[in-house]
């Protein structure tokens, strides 16, 4: 197969019909770059959607109170309630499988600006948490710190400010660190600054909200034992989708909600959502080679196609050859080589065309900025190597037929075609 | 050196079919030269393709040096031909795309002798029959004489038991022709062993023996006095 002249022949032939050889390739070569295109798309789909999920726990629901729709235990239907923070202990106690329990409060936002430093004003969502909110939230602290669990015990009254927020409310070479915002009329001091994870246009309102211990929270803004909302995430290994119901009922039993009342708490699967985008994310893949292997057939079908009139061109030098003492198995193995060299050859100008395209497109993605969705289109080297093998199975396949007939046409017949 | 006996062939054209060889025996000692005779259809060239394993025999023995040419498979028939004989053919049939030397070349190459033994013998035997300055060139820039020149340059390269001609100068003029013929002489006269396909009256009695055939068995086997092409070139 390494035999330097088996390869001069190969050259040769390829040579000595040039335009033709390059129609042929063109087919397997557009075959492999429309492959090679979807799958980077496909990608960069999946990266941007990714992005979004970046950094937060997945295995992750969230649950909020509503307002109940059955009358149960003597409590009237369309009553409000909260959870407790002893229902957060009882999730903990009797469902071991998690593993972050985040319980938020939050203040409704109202007509006009809550927030307030010296001259500047703002309307911000303010939120009391635990630290571990940071896992669960597509956020990263920019500058500063976090609030920690010593924020938490001794009720500081520090917040960690959004992005956006210190943009709208400070000069831009200010010092955020150590200053104080009024937020419905308490003094709080910023100790961090957060950015959004995110790529997508989301950024500019998650940007804009004010985290502070859920403790401080509670005794600033009065609200008991209360908790509006949380955030749970269950432990690797098994899925919040199947914890769900469970969480939901224990609530519900020690919030006196009717078992039925559907209405009364509201949640949001994650990872229900994540999975979803997942199987998206496969169903992608699999259009991607589905299309790309069926114009590459076309392709390949070209290469056999031209590899039989070749064959028929070259009849009467293969039955010289064969007069000459060619073994048949060796004008096979010369076919099958041709048409997989041409397969491989044209694959491989596919495969450059097709990242030169990616690279294109990524230049020109990283110039306009940031695009929904859509992030880093590539393809990995895994990508390239099944193509490649695709290409040596089709380069294969496509010289089948052509090798089996030339060793078929026996010399004699050969030599007699003028 | 070729022992046939008993040697019948016909193929079938549709429902009919045409007896071609109506039992040949006959043998070539080695160092001969024959020449095989006939009108067109009267089986010659059958009889060369047969020999040149280039077909198959229906019924009958063929010895090539002491081995049986029977029931061989297409690899076996390739080993033979590329070890035992040697061709030459009326339209050359050299490789087109391929320079002189790599045509003489290629019965070695299918003989797996290394690229550079199979350069140096190219050019030897190419310098027997006078075309070592065109070793380079293709088939496309030689003269019809250069071409079987080279084509029998290609036929000896695999040193074989037996040169098979058929029609060497059938597309000749007569100078060429002789030309060739007289090359032709020459490497017999080296104790190689030739048959020669002709039906031209004068290359038949530049070989050593003419063999008749008419309807397919042979009519006339006789011995003849050579006379040599040189004084005709």
């Amino acid at each position: 197969m390494f035999n330097k002249d088996r390869w001069n022949e190969i050259l040769e032939v390829m040579s000595s019909n040039v335009v033709r050889t390059i129609a042929t390739a063109f087919g397997v070569g557009w075959g492999i770059f429309i492959l090679i295109i979807l799958l980077a798309a496909g990608k960069g789909l999946e990266n941007g959607i990714r992005q979004d999920f970046n950094g937060v726990a997945t295995n992750t629901m969230f649950m909020w109170t509503e307002t109940t729709s059955m009358a149960y235990a003597g409590l009237p239907e369309g009553r409000t309630f909260n959870f407790k923070l002893s229902d957060v202990e009882l999730l903990r106690q009797n469902i071991p499988e998690l593993r972050i329990i985040s319980p938020r409060n939050s203040i409704r936002l109202e007509e006009g600006d809550n927030v307030v430093r010296g001259t500047e004003t703002g309307r911000y969502r303010v939120f009391g948490d635990y630290p571990e909110i940071i896992e669960q939230n597509p956020m990263y602290v920019a500058h500063g710190r976090f609030f920690n669990h010593n924020d938490i015990k001794e009720k500081r009254k520090v917040v960690v400010i959004g992005n956006r927020i210190r943009d709208e409310l400070y000069e831009e070479d200010e010092e955020v660190l150590g200053t104080y915002l009024k937020i419905s009329g308490i003094n709080f001091m910023v100790v961090g600054t957060y950015k959004e994870k995110t790529s997508n246009g989301g950024g500019e309102n998650s940007e804009r909200q004010i985290f502070m211990p859920f403790t401080t929270f509670s005794q600033a803004f009065n609200r008991a034992d209360n908790v509006g909302w949380m955030a749970i995430t269950a432990k690797d290994g098994s899925s919040i989708s199947n914890l769900t119901e469970k969480i939901v009922n224990t609530v519900k039993q020690s919030r006196k909600v009717h078992p039925k009342d559907e209405r009364a708490i509201g949640f949001f699967d994650l990872y229900e959502q994540f999975n979803r985008v997942q199987s998206l994310f496969g169903a992608l893949r699999f259009v991607a080679y589905f299309v790309g292997i069926l114009v590459l057939i076309s392709g390949i079908i070209g290469v056999s196609n031209i590899m039989l009139i070749v064959i028929k061109e070259r009849t009467k030098e293969i039955g010289i050859r064969r007069a000459l003492g060619e073994n048949p198995w060796s004008i096979r193995l010369q076919i099958l080589m041709e048409s997989v060299f041409l397969t491989i050859m044209s694959g491989m100008i596919g495969i450059i065309f097709g990242a030169l395209s990616i690279y294109g497109i990524n230049i020109l993605l990283d110039s306009v900025g940031p695009v929904d969705m859509f992030l880093n289109p590539s393809v990995s080297l895994g990508v390239v190597v099944s193509a490649l093998l695709i290409l040596v199975v089709s380069g294969l396949l496509a010289g089948f037929l052509p090798a089996n007939s030339a060793i078929k046409v026996r010399p004699i017949e050969a030599l007699r075609t003028e | 050196m070729i022992e046939i006996k008993n040697l019948h062939k016909s193929y079938k054209m549709g429902k009919n079919s045409l007896h071609v060889l109506k039992g040949i025996n006959f043998s070539v000692e080695e160092g001969e030269l024959v020449a095989i005779m006939g009108s067109s259809g009267s089986g010659k060239s059958t009889l060369l393709n047969i020999l040149g394993m280039l077909d198959e025999l229906d019924e009958g023995t063929y010895t090539l040096d002491g081995v049986p040419i029977k029931n061989l498979n297409e690899t076996k028939a390739a080993q033979y031909r590329n070890k035992f004989l040697g061709f030459i053919f009326q339209s050359f049939n050299l490789i087109n795309y391929k320079s002189a030397a790599e045509n003489v070349a290629l019965p070695l190459y299918y003989q797996r002798v290394g690229r550079k033994e199979r350069q140096e013998k190219a050019l030897k035997y190419l310098e027997q029959v006078g075309l070592k300055q065109w070793a380079t060139h293709l088939p496309s820039e030689l003269s019809g004489g250069q071409k079987q020149r080279v084509a029998i340059a290609r036929a000896m390269a695999a040193e074989p038991k037996v040169l098979l001609a058929d029609e060497p100068t059938g597309a000749l003029d007569s100078k060429t022709s002789y030309e060739v013929m007289d090359l032709i002489q020459k490497i017999n006269d080296q104790g190689n062993t030739i048959l020669v396909v002709t039906h031209e009256e004068d290359i038949a009695h530049m070989c050593k023996r003419i063999v008749h055939l008419k309807d397919g068995v042979i009519v006339e086997d006789k011995k003849v006095e050579q006379v040599r092409a040189e004084q005709y070139v």
